[in-house]
């Protein structure tokens, strides 16, 4: 799938590996809206929306169609005008391969708007305003991690330096490439934006050195601001947040801590770009840049898709399969998910589709030859965690600083004996988090258990109390009674 | 002297306080061994709850292999902090069974309240002649509800498959 060149000889962050990168950039295409669009109403774990429509209802293009239900969601808008026909489970964007709820709208492909409300003069409006803007227009950060935008720019600390993400350093991706080349202008609009809400001094664009064309496009938009811009080289992860300060600053975040604690924040351009269309323009976050690559389809190229369409849809688009598709992979080769159908939809972090050739990897035994320590960006020792995650020790996991591991996947490509590293370490951290949640769940119970043992006691008490005092009062009475009789 | 004098009195009364203030109140083992419970307070051990079948385990009264939620990996753990043998779970107990937790059936349901009372951990929620209801997130699915139910109305449903509770595994 990819070609692995050789470990990196410059030292701009720890580890890191060269990759082949397979970029086709492209115009943008706008493929036809899609018949029938899917919004998944799981987001992300513990996150939900909650369905604002009824089964039968008119929707315009950019009206909500779902509200948030958990603290850290983001509404849900129609990317396009059409009937609700169902809120029924089908299979989403998931590596579980579930099915979840999902509202179904049926397009009638007249693109009615629900009417913009633009804000032009953001300078003058105060920052609640405008993250309040953002979190309307349901911006999540659309490098991956899909953190609500808002959520991630109400800091707490002040920030000295943002850095916008241009880097997209996985191979075959070239989504946030051609947005650069496309809409330069506007993704330093909402840099400006997102700089006027943190009140930062200090802003840098951050980009790979392989791309000239989108580097000449954003260098032309940054004249009049005091945006800087950086080449950083083309090693993976050179994208990865903490990787990336370490080759724009030379400063090393510690493991374990946010990069905001240390005064930093990271937005991805197609982030700022969204910004930029949610405050200028008013409109929220309905269609976002997507690569279709890979040797199973016939025209690799770059779409502005909607939000919602079927990946069958985008691969039509596309002329279709070769016959070289084997699997269907979501984001890029090295840390996207593989997904079992082409009958799902594309959700808002959706930011490659890969179509390849199956390939069959037969695992030898570890030799503990040492490359993947000498790669991993995390500076862990994968191999010392591979042990301990297939010997279940998971409290020498957590020593080795799984927790760290970012499954950039750089260890399984150097890998001689092919071992599928990351997967055991998330195998390993989904066993440890499964195990903090059942630790939680005993102490709810306990303390719960604790209470009522408490009330029933009280309660006995109070009783027994009380049934004193009644006898007390009889005896008093009868005391009375008696004396009355003597008198 | 003098100050060797009023040094000591002052650890003397900072020792005394400490004994007071600090005193441990219960067996710091019970403690230990019901950290490594699973909190269901199901008394398929043959106890109570799980604090007496801990207070058990401390004075050599009861095996470690009583507790069926908690399984061989619980069985493991108690082991290693007793310093005793493993050993298989004793059938006698029951055995391990996948979680669940209990539902009640609503239109079946006659609001007699006497499954209230049973729960260990108040997670029904009733009244009398009102329709009742579990509340799932804190049921420990514990059984003890379903024998009192005069109408056979309460159920146990295992915890359903969503991607929220999903995990990578190996089969994957």
């Amino acid at each position: 799938m990819f070609d692995f060149l050789w470990r990196k000889k410059t030292a701009s962050f720890t580890g890191g590996i060269i990759l082949d990168g397979h970029k086709h950039v492209s115009k943008i295409i706008t493929p036809p809206i899609a018949k029938e669009l899917v919004y998944p109403l799981f987001l992300a774990s513990n996150r939900y929306a909650k369905s604002c429509v009824k089964i039968g209802d008119y929707v315009k293009k950019g009206q909500v169609i779902a509200t948030p239900d958990s603290p850290l969601s983001t509404p849900i808008h129609a990317a396009s005008s059409g009937t609700i026909t169902a809120i029924e489970k089908r299979l989403i964007a998931h590596p579980s391969g579930l099915a979840e709820n999902c509202i179904i709208l049926q397009t009638d492909g007249l693109e009615t708007v629900l009417e913009a409300e633009p804000c032009l003069d953001y300078q003058q409006q105060n920052r609640e305003f405008l993250r309040e803007k953002i979190h309307l227009a349901g911006i999540v950060g659309l490098g991956g991690a899909a953190f609500p935008t808002a959520k991630k720019l109400n800091n707490s600390q002040p920030i000295h330096t943002l850095i916008i993400n241009a880097a997209e350093c996985e191979p075959y991706i070239s989504c946030d490439e051609s947005l650069a080349i496309r809409s330069a202008k506007n993704i330093i609009q909402g840099t400006l934006i997102i700089q006027h809400i943190l009140q930062t001094a200090r802003c840098i664009i951050a980009i790979e050195d392989s791309k000239p064309e989108a580097y000449a496009a954003l260098l032309s938009a940054i004249k009049t601001t005091d945006i800087q811009i950086q080449k950083v080289p083309s090693i993976y992860p050179a994208g990865g947040e903490k990787q990336l300060i370490q080759a724009i600053t030379g400063q090393k975040i510690p493991a374990q801590k946010l990069i905001f604690e240390s005064g930093f924040i990271c937005q991805n351009i197609a982030t700022s770009f969204a910004i930029y269309q949610a405050i200028i323009l008013g409109m929220p976050l309905t269609e976002r840049v997507i690569t279709v690559t890979g040797a199973g389809i016939k025209q690799a190229q770059n779409l502005q898709a909607k939000i919602g369409t079927p990946i069958k849809d985008l691969v039509q688009a596309c002329q279709g399969y070769t016959n070289h598709a084997e699997q269907l992979i979501m984001g890029g080769p090295m840390m996207g998910i593989a997904l079992a159908s082409d009958d799902i939809a594309i959700i808002k972090t959706s930011n490659c589709l890969l179509i390849e050739p199956l390939k069959q990897a037969d695992t030898q035994p570890c030799i503990r030859c040492g490359d993947c320590a000498e790669v991993c960006p995390s500076e862990l020792l994968p191999q010392q965690l591979y042990w301990y995650s297939r010997s279940q020790e998971w409290d020498n996991c957590t020593d080795y600083q799984l927790a760290d591991c970012i499954e950039c996947g750089c260890c399984d490509v150097v890998c001689p004996s092919k071992i599928p590293l990351v997967q055991a370490f998330r195998i390993a951290k989904a066993e440890i988090t499964q195990k903090h949640r059942q630790t939680e769940q005993a102490a709810l119970a306990k303390e719960r258990f604790e209470n009522q043992q408490h009330r029933k006691l009280r309660i006995a008490q109070e009783k027994a109390q009380q049934l004193a005092k009644r006898k007390a009062a009889i005896e008093k009475m009868k005391a009375a009674a008696a004396q009355r009789k003597l008198n | 002297m003098l100050v060797l004098c009023l040094i000591f009195a002052f650890l003397g009364l900072l020792l005394g306080y400490a004994y007071k203030k600090l005193k441990v109140q219960s067996d710091p083992l019970v403690e230990q061994i019901n950290d490594l419970l699973p909190q269901t307070q199901c008394g398929q051990c043959n106890y109570i709850g799980c604090k007496p079948y801990a207070e058990a385990i401390a004075n050599n009264e009861a095996e470690i292999n009583q507790c069926p939620p908690n399984g061989e990996a619980g069985i493991l753990a108690l082991a290693n902090l007793l310093g005793k043998e493993v050993k298989p779970l004793n059938p006698e107990f029951g055995e391990q069974k996948a979680p669940a937790v209990a539902f009640i059936i609503e239109q079946d349901c006659i609001g007699c309240v006497k499954c209230i009372p049973p729960c260990p951990v108040d997670a029904i929620l009733g009244a009398s002649k009102q329709m009742h209801t579990v509340i799932a997130a804190e049921c420990t699915g514990c059984e003890l509800c379903i024998s009192p139910c005069p109408v056979d109305c309460i159920i146990m449903r295992p915890l359903e498959k969503s991607a929220n509770h999903w995990q990578w595994t190996d089969h994957v």
